[in-house]
């Protein structure tokens, strides 16, 4: 087999290398060692600057820069066109992209046209002793997880979830070597235009920053009733969380979804209120320090996942829950 | 418009933990008795797309569903929906596939159906979650391909879509036909009609094997899978519950905060 190094695809967040670039290089330096291989990178934008420099800081040996207007956002046709590019040129036996809007996309996308093999949303990285890698990652919701190789397809691809693996240390002695991309991108093959990108802000702590997080599921009720969550996250200093159900009604926005194909989070707290625990949901916030479940059924599951409970109607228990945080925190 | 919607039955996923339980060795899980399988949670939403389409352009819809021969059943949910024709692809062959092999399967089915403007799939399946075959399959049909939709319009023969991201989404737009995969962002999908469902129960769903397809056998060896599952296990996770209580809920309530302010 022809295929060596690890390729680490980078992402470029608002002029910085985002925090999963730094993640992956963390991971992709540890397998490269282990292979006794090379760790590459991949930065596509429109103004790269000294982040190649950086890279390599974080570990790589070698950073391949594509910089191109047509890259200055995620577009999927034009990221596609660049990776497949250099996969062919630098023939990666391992290709690692973060689970985010961009590697969600790019990643299967670019296993289709390479024929490659790809595990998606990881949460752990290992090589085995056949030198091949193994995936491991959550199936049938969150129920089981399931270790995966590919024997023969190359580049052998995984997605890695965010904030599951420990980011690289940053080193500025480091030596590598910053590779710009050649060859100008087709634009006739950009069949599919990005028309506009619309930021939903929401008040307050952001979900996946908050120390806080107060969930709401299907049991709330109604939209009015979700008040009493938000007031608990308020006065906590807190986010606020919903379940898919719990957004389906639209008594959330969708971007307050945690779970499998929401947000994961992990603060110090999470207060699960009036939600069953189905294992998608917790799969979201299983990493929190402490979960508290709040259900009038003895049975919920959530229970079998939290550290405290209260067995009782959501309605009687917030408000005091609410009044008793606000008088001991104003103390 | 003409859709065709990939569906698959998947073993219900809203099932209580304690009833999940796999088989190691055959990697497998296995599928509790008196539970009936189901339509792909998100694969219903990609069905409830193509509705809403047909709803206001017309057209039709055809599903279908690589799976045994009990995925008619979800084959004639989709009917009861609101869509046209389905087919199950149904062959000893396709069991046990990876995504390369069931997008193949699925772009050979496609290629025998004929025209079409747009190809809908579910942004994952609700059991392996691979979440690859949408875009392997928009590879070998070599249209376009938008991942992860909350919301397909069309217009003057093209498609606008809504790809959902993690704060916020964007607005593509895509030539036509296209493959798009579906979110659950979408929105909920339609309870059939009774007499919808009385039209699908009847309706007959053929199968098609490898042969009526025309898919090479060596395309559907195992042998030359690109992924293959060398491990199945159910995460251990022990919590010791502290259930918090009071004389009345409210009383428990001030416990638990005085316990927590502890604590952080």
């Amino acid at each position: 087999m022809d295929n060596k190094g690890v390729l680490v695809c980078g992402e470029i967040a608002e002029g910085k290398l985002a925090p999963i670039t730094i993640e992956l290089l963390g991971v992709g330096r540890k397998l490269a060692d282990e292979l006794g291989e090379e760790l590459s990178a991949l930065l596509m934008g429109s103004q790269t600057g000294g982040l190649g420099q950086e890279a390599i800081a974080y570990g790589a040996d070698k950073v391949y820069v594509a910089e191109d207007s047509l890259l200055d956002s995620y577009n999927s046709d034009a990221y596609t066109q660049v990776a497949a590019d250099l996969c062919s040129k630098v023939l990666p036996s391992i290709m690692l992209f973060g689970h985010t809007d961009v590697g969600c996309d790019l990643a299967p996308r670019l296993n289709g046209r390479l024929g490659g093999g790809l595990a998606m949303d990881c949460l752990a990285l290992s090589v085995d002793s056949a030198k091949l890698l193994v995936s491991t990652r959550p199936v049938f919701g969150g129920n089981a997880h399931a270790s995966m190789v590919s024997k023969s397809a190359r580049p052998q691809m995984a997605t890695i979830r965010p904030k599951t693996v420990p980011p690289a240390e940053r080193d500025d002695s480091r030596k590598g070597e910053v590779i710009p991309v050649e060859g100008k991108i087709d634009p006739s093959a950009l069949k599919v235009k990005v028309v506009d990108r619309i930021k939903e802000e929401v008040e307050g702590v952001k979900l996946e920053d908050a120390e806080v997080v107060v969930s709401g599921g299907r049991g709330i009720g109604s939209a009015q009733n979700f008040e009493m969550i938000r007031e608990l996250a308020n006065v906590l200093g807190g986010a606020v969380g919903a379940t898919r159900p719990a957004c389906d009604e639209g008594w959330a926005p969708m971007t307050l979804q945690i779970g499998q194909t929401g947000k994961v989070v992990s603060p110090k707290l999470y207060i699960a209120v009036a939600l069953s625990g189905a294992i998608q949901h917790v799969a979201g916030c299983l990493g929190s320090k402490y979960i508290v479940a709040i259900n009038k059924d003895k049975e919920a599951t959530i229970f079998s996942v939290a550290h405290f409970g209260i067995v009782a109607d959501y309605k009687e228990v917030l408000p005091a829950l609410t009044a008793k945080f606000k008088e001991l925190l104003a103390a | 418009m003409n859709i065709i919607v990939c569906v698959k039955q998947v073993l219900d996923p809203e099932i209580p933990p304690a009833k999940f339980k796999i088989d190691p060795e055959a990697k497998q899980v296995i599928p509790p008795p008196g539970v009936p399988p189901v339509i792909s949670l998100f694969d219903e939403r990609a069905v409830e797309a193509a509705c809403r389409l047909k709803d206001k352009h017309g057209g039709t819809i055809t599903v279908i569903s690589l799976g045994p021969a009990k995925a008619a059943e979800v084959v004639k949910h989709a009917v009861a929906m609101g869509a046209d024709e389905g087919f199950v692809l149904q062959d000893a062959a396709f069991e046990g596939l990876d995504s390369f092999g069931i997008a193949y399967v699925l772009g050979k089915a496609i290629q025998k159906i004929g025209a079409y403007d747009l190809v809908l799939c579910g942004r994952q399946s609700a059991d392996w979650g691979n979440s690859q075959v949408g875009s392997i399959l928009a590879e070998i049909l070599g249209i376009p391909v938008i991942t992860l939709a909350g919301d397909i319009e069309a217009a003057d023969n093209k498609l606008k879509v809504k790809r959902i991201l993690k704060d916020g989404y964007e607005v593509l737009e895509a030539p036509i036909p296209s493959l798009v995969t579906v979110s659950n962002e979408i929105g909920i999908p339609r309870l059939p009609a009774g007499v919808r469902i009385m039209l699908a129960a009847r309706k007959q769903v053929p199968v098609w094997t490898a042969q009526d397809i025309g898919a090479e056998p060596a395309q559907l060896d195992k042998a030359n899978a690109h992924t293959e599952v060398t491990g199945l296990s159910v995460p251990t996770r022990k919590t010791e519950c502290e259930i918090v209580t009071g004389d009345t809920p409210g009383q428990a309530a001030e416990n638990l905060a005085s316990k927590l302010a502890e604590l952080l």
